[in-house]
């Protein structure tokens, strides 16, 4: 079957099976292997994209649902050499140590800042809790999301 | 690496057009909207249905409002949409309770309303508080609509009374005065499935219990609700000594089996502490004293 997907503005066409899922076509077919596949059950997090501006767990999407959909990745989240202030906020506070979770964590804080651009710790956990870290490093990824936050917002009052 | 096996894929634009790939496909057709409970089973080859009508193009489903004093809700309605709805948290708070727990942000983003009433997991929690409040499920076919109480719904694990050839379109609630409602769930870990749960919605005139409605999850409870207990309170008084009855009562006429969460006789047990933490949110919602 024949699909169109816009992943991060640019547009695929490909021909794929209606079994083959979201997950396997960004990594197999189009070569994006910053979107990382974990559980395959939903539970880990580590496949999440966006998918029409919400972020979803990509293991548990059929590629061909993405057909006419916008899919955003990590690869999407700099613009050019510009690192997204989630990104920053993760090296800065050391976000991540083996890294496996760290696309699908860093999408999810995109999508919160996006919605609330001043999250408290609790709603940062909250939004987060679809995701698992197997270092279990949640506190400087909590701190990373923070940093986003404050920096967003400092920029944000410089420009106007 | 789990894979579903093969099938065909048909994308409806509207429910007319999905009710045509339905009647054209018959019984080894499922529809999938979120997938979250199907695209799971059929990567473990539970399922291995022959064609997957997707229905997430029929966004004239995807709503929750008001209308004819009722709460309204469309079977596209996802999980999220009815956390955030200040609708729901103002006349059912049930439902905003149940879905703070209901799996993860990210699941419901995807999961729908119609998809988890249709799925009909023992353990899943919408179907124990649509059976709380006592609600109405709306269910099209190619001859018209007909209408189902809930509780009339479930015919058994993963079956409901929705034939091969029709979808179920919404649900619905009475709106009524002097409501309260709560869900209490006990779970082993965020996110995960129900140990036990119970959903209570209840209304009071004159300091009386008038009408009260006890769902219960993942605890073999017919039809998801506790209809022993219900009987108990009716016209009653809303208070511990009446709640810690109603409770014991909900435990002893529950089905649990025992799993890897648990024993049965702690199921009971947990059964009828959550009936009595619920009832007791209930009743201080219906007050106008519960948060």
């Amino acid at each position: 079957m024949r699909i169109s997907v816009d992943v991060n503005g640019e547009a695929y066409t490909r021909d794929v099976s209606p079994r083959l899922l979201l997950v396997h076509f960004l990594r197999d077919e189009l070569g994006l292997t910053g979107t990382h596949w974990g559980c395959d059950t939903s539970n880990c997090g580590v496949c999440a994209v966006w998918l029409d501006g919400t972020p979803v767990k990509s293991c548990t999407v059929l590629a061909v649902m993405a057909d006419g959909c916008r899919v955003r990745t990590v690869e999407g989240l700099a613009d050019g050499d510009k690192l997204d202030p989630v990104q920053q906020g993760f090296i800065q506070c050391h976000g991540l140590q083996c890294g496996f979770c760290t696309p699908g964590m860093m999408l999810t804080a995109r999508a919160l800042l996006d919605s609330n651009p001043d999250p408290s710790e609790a709603e940062i956990r909250e939004a987060l809790s679809g995701q698992i870290c197997r270092c279990t490093g949640y506190e400087n990824i909590v701190k990373s999301v923070r940093w986003a936050a404050e920096h967003e917002r400092e920029t944000q009052e410089v420009a106007t | 690496m789990q894979v579903p096996a093969h099938f065909e894929y048909e994308r409806a634009s509207n429910v007319e057009h999905a009710l045509q790939l339905l009647a054209s496909y018959g019984s080894e057709a499922r529809v999938v909207a979120g997938g979250h409970s199907l695209i799971p089973m059929m990567k473990l080859r539970l399922a291995r249905p022959e064609a997957l009508i997707d229905i997430n193009g029929l966004t004239e489903l995807r709503y929750i409002r008001l209308e004819d004093n009722e709460l309204r809700v469309g079977a596209m309605a996802r999980h999220a949409d009815l956390l955030s709805s200040p609708i729901v948290a103002e006349h059912y708070p049930i439902f905003t309770d149940a879905e703070r727990v209901i799996a993860d942000p990210l699941v419901r983003n995807r999961g729908t309303i119609g998809g988890s009433l249709c799925q009909a997991d023992p353990s899943e929690d919408l179907s124990a508080a649509f059976a709380a409040v006592d609600a109405t499920a709306v269910i099209t076919g190619a001859s018209g609509t007909r209408t189902v109480p809930i509780r009339e719904f479930h015919l058994g694990p993963y079956e409901t009374v929705v034939e091969p050839a029709e979808l179920l379109t919404e649900v619905r609630v009475p709106i009524r005065p002097g409501g309260g409602s709560a869900y209490r769930k006990v779970e082993r870990r965020a996110g995960d499935w129900a140990v036990a749960a119970a959903g209570v919605a209840m209304w009071l005139e004159d300091g009386v219990i008038a009408e009260v409605g006890i769902g219960l999850t993942a605890l073999g409870a017919p039809h998801f609700h506790a209809a022993e207990a219900e009987e108990f309170l009716r016209g009653g008084q809303p208070d511990e000594v009446s709640f810690a009855e109603a409770g014991r009562i909900a435990g002893r006429h529950c089905e649990p089996t025992a799993d890897q969460r648990g024993p049965v006789d702690y199921k009971r047990h947990v059964a009828g502490e959550l009936t009595i933490r619920a009832l007791r949110a209930a009743a201080a919602r219906a007050n106008g004293s519960g948060e």
